[in-house]
């Protein structure tokens, strides 16, 4: 290993990056865009979701149920209907999550002390949304039935004392249960993937189509030289990144960062060795430009944003790809980044994500090291 | 040990890709400051053959050595050796040319307190002082060749290889460039290049002629030309060609005929017998002759001589 060969390369491509916009725009405007992006657009909160009502009923009760739905967060009644016409169309378009139907003997029914019934129409086309909305309905009537039922045996001249069991919610981690505390930490792992793997193949993989590496190749630089000189910089590059990121999530996005900054750091670079070393093996793989960056995108990339707990619950995958999860960086990356952001756990307590991280990083090192010939194919 | 004298050895090449043979049973060996010439058209396995001696491609079978070193075994120890140009134009195009240099330095690591000195050589010797600021993808192609030559120098190496240094350079800098291989020659080190510029070839010490991966013939230019032609060569200016040339295949006095540009190449046993002969012959068969003359045989007539037995199995043979 010759120092002198090494930072020759090294310096080159910094240089490089620094000369050619398209990777300026990678490096600088990207990770800041995946964060505004992420943490802006991307909401999974659930809240004032558009209802529309039919009230066939048109009484004081049922009145009196609808301001229990107005009264809560999850629902605004933005419109009151008089036909079914009207709310299917609502429903269509999508102007209503939720069309609520009182039938015309909701009131009657309560009086005379028989079960009544109202209907909920959901729009099923995002499931999650159904799914709460119906929670949340469910809720909401549970508690105006327990008054109705309350009332009426107190009409019925009995004295009664509630008992009730309320649960008290305390949600610990992210308080707020704001969704950007949720999702824009991990965000880092996608910028990571994006600079290690798909940056760093491509320009590997244009060397090659350039007939530049030929030349890089014919000199006495040894593959290690020639590997370390490609992926340094772009190491370097990432923590910049990485440090970008976090004060944006902490400063704009006021996500709590309760862990230790330096256990951040480390993870962070553990996990930058591996896309590093995915990236150069890539290259080796695929010498020019369009595959390596479809390899680095599809490897790196998109198991990072769909498949390592960044959006989407591992636990709740169908079992199969619950087990492939565990080959993949990104979801120990992501576990460490919640955790360490969210929850302020110790150090001691990452090594499950910690030890599989190293692992996958040493193999992969090794791998992408022996990997480069120096010979053309 | 490395070899004083030879500094390249080649030993029944081979390099298969699949079932085409792009190298095919070459030997040869290139002496210390020789310049050492690859002519042959596109595609006859003369990249192939460098790369393989650069140590970029494993051999199929046979065996090389450049500065004593075997090619496959040692390639390290080969790159140490030598300065490599490819054929394709392979510095940083987005670098300036102190840039491009100052990698190369590096690469080939030169000493920190002589980086300067090297690269200031380089510099003049590429003709290209005071440009050094200068993005090399702007460059024209004369000076980006001579720049690639100052980049594979830069570590002073024994042996250099170009491949199809000068494709795509204008004739001046073409010249230019000659001039400067000359210059290193002159000092010992020893040039391997291949071309198919049959005049560029002419410069070159000594020859091997490749043609579909075999060597086919080797030696100093003029040893080419004058042991491929066997006899005299007339040049026959005559309308038409085409007929020309056909019946002329066939005449008794005539050993080979073939079309160089708006003229016709013949051997003759013998130029004072045979120029009334064929005269007589071609107007006797309705051909109109302007001139024959007696001719020195050319590169090209070797080459064409020595090659049209492999390229038309059925034309005649000149030995």
């Amino acid at each position: 290993m010759s120092f002198i060969r090494f930072y020759a390369i090294a310096k080159k491509e910094i240089v490089q990056v620094l000369r050619d916009t398209r990777s300026l725009i990678i490096v600088l405007i990207m990770p800041v865009i995946l964060v505004l992006l992420f943490g802006y657009g991307v909401s999974l909160d659930l809240k004032h979701l558009p209802v529309y009502v039919y009230d066939q009923d048109g009484t004081q009760q049922s009145q009196d149920l609808l301001k229990h739905f107005q009264a809560s967060e999850y629902f605004d009644v933005v419109r009151v209907v008089d036909n079914y016409r009207e709310l299917t169309l609502a429903l269509d378009s999508g102007e209503a999550k939720m069309g609520l139907v009182i039938p015309w003997d909701f009131a009657r029914r309560l009086a005379n002390g028989r079960p009544a019934e109202i209907q909920a129409l959901m729009d099923g086309t995002d499931d999650n949304t159904a799914n709460v909305l119906i929670g949340y309905t469910q809720a909401v009537v549970e508690r105006y039935s327990l008054q109705v039922q309350l009332r009426w045996l107190q009409g019925q001249g009995q004295t009664v004392q509630p008992s009730q069991i309320s649960v008290e919610n305390r949600t610990w981690y992210n308080e707020e249960l704001e969704s950007s505390a949720f999702i824009v930490p991990g965000v880092l792992a996608l910028v990571m993937s994006v600079i290690g793997a798909f940056l760093t193949s491509l320009t590997i993989a244009r060397e090659w189509e350039r007939g530049t590496m030929e030349q890089l190749i014919s000199t006495p630089a040894t593959p290690l030289e020639i590997m370390l000189g490609k992926l340094v910089p772009y190491f370097v590059i990432g923590i910049l990144d990485v440090i970008v990121c976090a004060l944006f999530a902490v400063y704009w996005f006021k996500v709590p960062l309760r862990g230790s900054s330096l256990t951040l750091l480390l993870s962070s670079a553990m996990f930058l060795v591996v896309v590093l070393a995915m990236g150069f093996f890539i290259s080796v793989i695929a010498k020019n430009q369009l595959a390596a960056s479809q390899l680095a995108l599809l490897t790196t990339f998109l198991p990072a944003f769909l498949l390592s707990g960044f959006l989407y619950a591992i636990e709740q995958m169908p079992k199969a790809l619950q087990l492939f999860t565990y080959i993949l960086p990104a979801r120990y990356y992501v576990s460490i980044l919640k955790k360490i952001f969210l929850k302020g756990s110790p150090t001691a307590l990452l090594y499950v994500d910690l030890v599989p991280l190293t692992i996958i990083a040493v193999v992969l090192g090794v791998l992408a090291t022996n990997s480069f010939r120096k010979r053309l194919p | 040990m490395p070899d004083v004298q030879s500094s390249v050895v080649i030993e029944e090449l081979v390099k298969r890709f699949g079932d085409f043979v792009a190298v095919d049973h070459i030997s040869l060996d290139a002496r210390k400051g020789e310049i050492f010439g690859f002519l042959g058209p596109n595609g006859a396995g003369k990249s192939t053959t460098i790369r393989m001696l650069c140590g970029l491609l494993t051999p199929t079978s046979g065996r090389a050595t450049v500065a004593g070193y075997d090619v496959a075994k040692e390639p390290e120890s080969v790159r140490q050796n030598i300065g490599y140009m490819s054929q394709k134009f392979s510095l940083y195009n987005d670098l300036k040319v102190i840039e491009n240099l100052r990698l190369f330095a590096g690469l080939y690591s030169v000493p920190r307190d002589a980086v300067k000195k090297r690269i200031g050589w380089a510099l003049e010797m590429s003709d290209l002082t005071g440009q050094e600021d200068l993005i090399v993808g702007t460059l024209p192609g004369g000076w980006k060749q001579r720049l690639a030559l100052g980049c594979a120098v830069l570590h002073k190496p024994p042996i250099i290889f170009l491949d199809e240094p000068t494709s795509g350079v204008d004739p001046l800098s073409r010249r230019q460039f000659w001039d400067l291989i000359h210059q290193m020659a002159g000092d010992g080190v020893t040039v391997f290049v291949t071309t198919h510029y049959m005049e560029e070839a002419e410069y070159c010490n000594r020859l091997a002629l490749i043609f579909r991966g075999k060597m086919v013939a080797l030696g100093t230019p003029s040893e080419l030309k004058r042991s491929s032609v066997k006899g005299d060569l007339l040049l026959v200016e005559c309308a038409p060609l085409g007929p020309a040339v056909e019946s002329l295949q066939t005449a008794p006095m005539v050993l080979d005929a073939a079309v160089f540009g708006n003229a016709l190449h013949i051997v003759v046993e013998q130029a004072q017998e045979a120029i009334p002969q064929v005269r007589q012959y071609m107007t006797d068969r309705g051909v109109a002759v302007q001139r024959i003359e007696l001719i020195q045989p050319t590169l090209e007539d070797a080459f064409v001589a020595l090659t049209s037995d492999i390229a038309s199995p059925s034309s005649k043979k000149t030995s």
